[in-house]
């Protein structure tokens, strides 16, 4: 046999591709990830003693899982339902009314250059920070309560839902655009028979998300003040009531899967 | 179709049938309606006096944010370090939780579908209903403020996500080559190895990325419950109400944010 022929079938092996295919990248990956593991968990401080003292509370809070109180704090918890849903609704509508000229704006098929620079500008603003810092700022400004909470969600809400639609507003089938313009249609009939029917089931579907999206932020934005039934969540916590909070617990999780459900089922009606 | 006709007797073309427009305006009294309750319940127990001084209140904190106190920074790198392991660290620890689960709430690949199936599903509802900072308050009144309550906080909220993510790109792969490796007479384990992970492998990559860019983004605020990272030194810079250094801290954490977005995008890219 000369060199170079291939092997006889029986000793040559199939060996899978691997995913990086470049070897000495490959090896220089596995590489660095090793060395980062190693740097990063010698200088995870962890204090066994704490966690081994902890899992005692820990077994209290299973305990309460299994046995939520909804009883004890139960007016505390109609309270910060109330302020968390009505928040919800509040912010979601002004949130998205706020942001339908903001998309507009921010689509590079429909506004000039000043503009669409201006609402990208507002977007990443909007989009840059969490929830929880904003609503620090909030809170700072318009006081304890759901109204910080409230502030705090629809600004939140307009880098989401601008963003998104400004995305499906660039993506409309331009040649049905061009006929209504064929027609010598103002501007604002153009949005309105033109680009409005094209994107309005992404409209009710978006704003059914945010909905969804706002109600589970309700909840953590008042651990820093912003109202909600995170407030009432981490007056338990704080008194180490662990039956009540694993009722509030389970309560948002209950919510939470019904909105979802909710959702997704008018979400296939519309479209 | 929908036709009026105009006092001549002419057709007009109209969008919608008289009915569809009642439903039209019925739906939005309705939502308008749903609007002005809500408020009214919102803004029961709020003292307009603060709303309306907002203006003021706001310039006075941008005031004293400015300028900031660049020699700060070199205290934040440590923090910054920790969110950094946090956020890691957690995604890691998520993905070895996750895979199982998955595997077990996905329709083709679970071993019951009576009985594994809805507690994995419920497993991922419940990991994904309740957000990563609730999560680490509970774990800090477990386990005691620091690193590792963040770690698992992390790691417990992104459980459900990936979970979620990658039993739906287990329902949808090609059953052809699952039954061609099935054919050969490989064991489960090698059907597996052999015909589901090549076909999941790239999603899968992509979803721990993305996760991983949103656990970055977490992690900045954990230490605002004392889960460690850099929302420590956020929240003992507010409580001490020095505005200068909170400035620095915003800035590096929008920096270390827009980074984690650059890198997660880059690598999304390159898998797909």
């Amino acid at each position: 046999m000369t060199a170079g022929a291939p092997r006889p079938a029986a000793t040559r092996h199939w060996r899978r591709p691997p995913l990086i295919k470049d070897r000495r990248r490959r090896y220089g990956l596995y590489g660095a990830a090793v060395a980062y593991l190693v740097a990063a968990l010698a200088t995870v401080e962890i204090n066994w003693q704490r966690i081994a003292d902890g899992l005692d509370r820990g077994w209290r809070f299973v305990e309460g899982f299994l046995a939520p109180n909804f009883s004890h704090r139960w007016d505390d918890i109609l309270l910060g339902m109330e302020e968390s849903l009505t928040m919800t609704v509040t912010a979601t509508a002004v949130g998205i009314l706020i942001s339908l000229p903001i998309a507009i704006g921010a689509a590079r098929n429909l506004s000039p250059p000043p503009v669409y620079l201006v609402c990208r500008a507002i977007i990443a603003v909007s989009r840059s920070l969490q929830e929880v810092i904003i609503a620090i700022f909030f809170v700072a400004m318009f006081g304890f309560g759901p109204f910080a909470g409230f502030v705090t969600l629809s600004f939140a809400t307009i880098g989401f839902f601008a963003k998104l639609l400004a995305e499906d507003i660039e993506d409309i089938d331009e040649s049905q655009a061009e006929a209504i313009r064929a027609t010598g249609a103002s501007w604002l009939q153009l949005i309105t028979y033109a680009v409005l029917p094209q994107v309005m089931p992404r409209i009710i579907g978006l704003s059914l998300y945010r909905l969804d999206i706002n109600f589970r932020e309700s909840a953590v934005i008042g651990i820093v003040g912003a109202g909600g039934i995170g407030a009432t969540l981490n007056t338990a916590i704080d008194r180490y009531e662990y039956d009540s909070a694993a009722a509030i617990l389970i309560l948002i999780i209950v919510l939470v899967m019904a909105a979802e459900y909710a959702s997704s089922h008018v979400r296939r009606w519309v479209s | 179709m929908p036709v009026a006709s105009d006092p001549r007797g002419l057709p007009i073309w109209r969008r919608r049938t008289t009915r569809q427009e009642w439903a039209l305006w019925l739906g939005w009294l309705a939502l308008v309606a749903l609007f002005a309750v809500c408020w009214r319940l919102m803004t029961e127990n709020t003292i307009w006096a603060f709303v309306f001084d907002a203006p003021r209140q706001a310039l006075d904190i941008g005031s004293r944010m400015l300028p900031p106190r660049w020699s700060y920074v070199d205290q934040l790198w440590r923090p910054l370090w920790d969110t950094l392991n946090i956020a890691t660290l957690g995604t890691l620890l998520a993905v070895l939780l996750a895979v199982p689960v998955a595997f077990l709430a996905a329709n083709n690949t679970t071993p019951s579908r009576r009985l594994v199936r809805p507690v994995a599903l419920l497993v991922i509802v419940a990991s994904r209903s309740i957000n990563s900072l609730i999560w680490a308050l509970l774990l800090v009144a477990v386990l005691g403020p620091g690193i590792a309550a963040g770690i698992l906080a992390i790691a417990l909220r992104s459980v459900g996500f990936i979970g979620k993510l990658l039993y739906e790109a287990i329902e949808e792969i090609d059953g052809a080559q699952v039954e061609a490796i099935t054919a050969t007479g490989a064991s489960p384990a090698q059907i597996i190895d052999y015909g589901i992970a090549p076909q999941i492998m790239p999603a899968f990559a992509g979803i721990t990325v993305f996760r991983w860019d949103i656990n970055i983004r977490e992690s900045t605020v954990l230490g605002l419950v004392g889960a460690g990272g850099i929302g420590l030194q956020l929240e003992s810079s507010l409580n001490t109400l020095a505005w200068p250094q909170v400035t620095v801290i915003l800035l590096i954490i929008l920096a270390t944010v827009i980074v984690s977005e650059w890198v997660s995008a880059r690598v999304r890219a390159a898998i797909t």
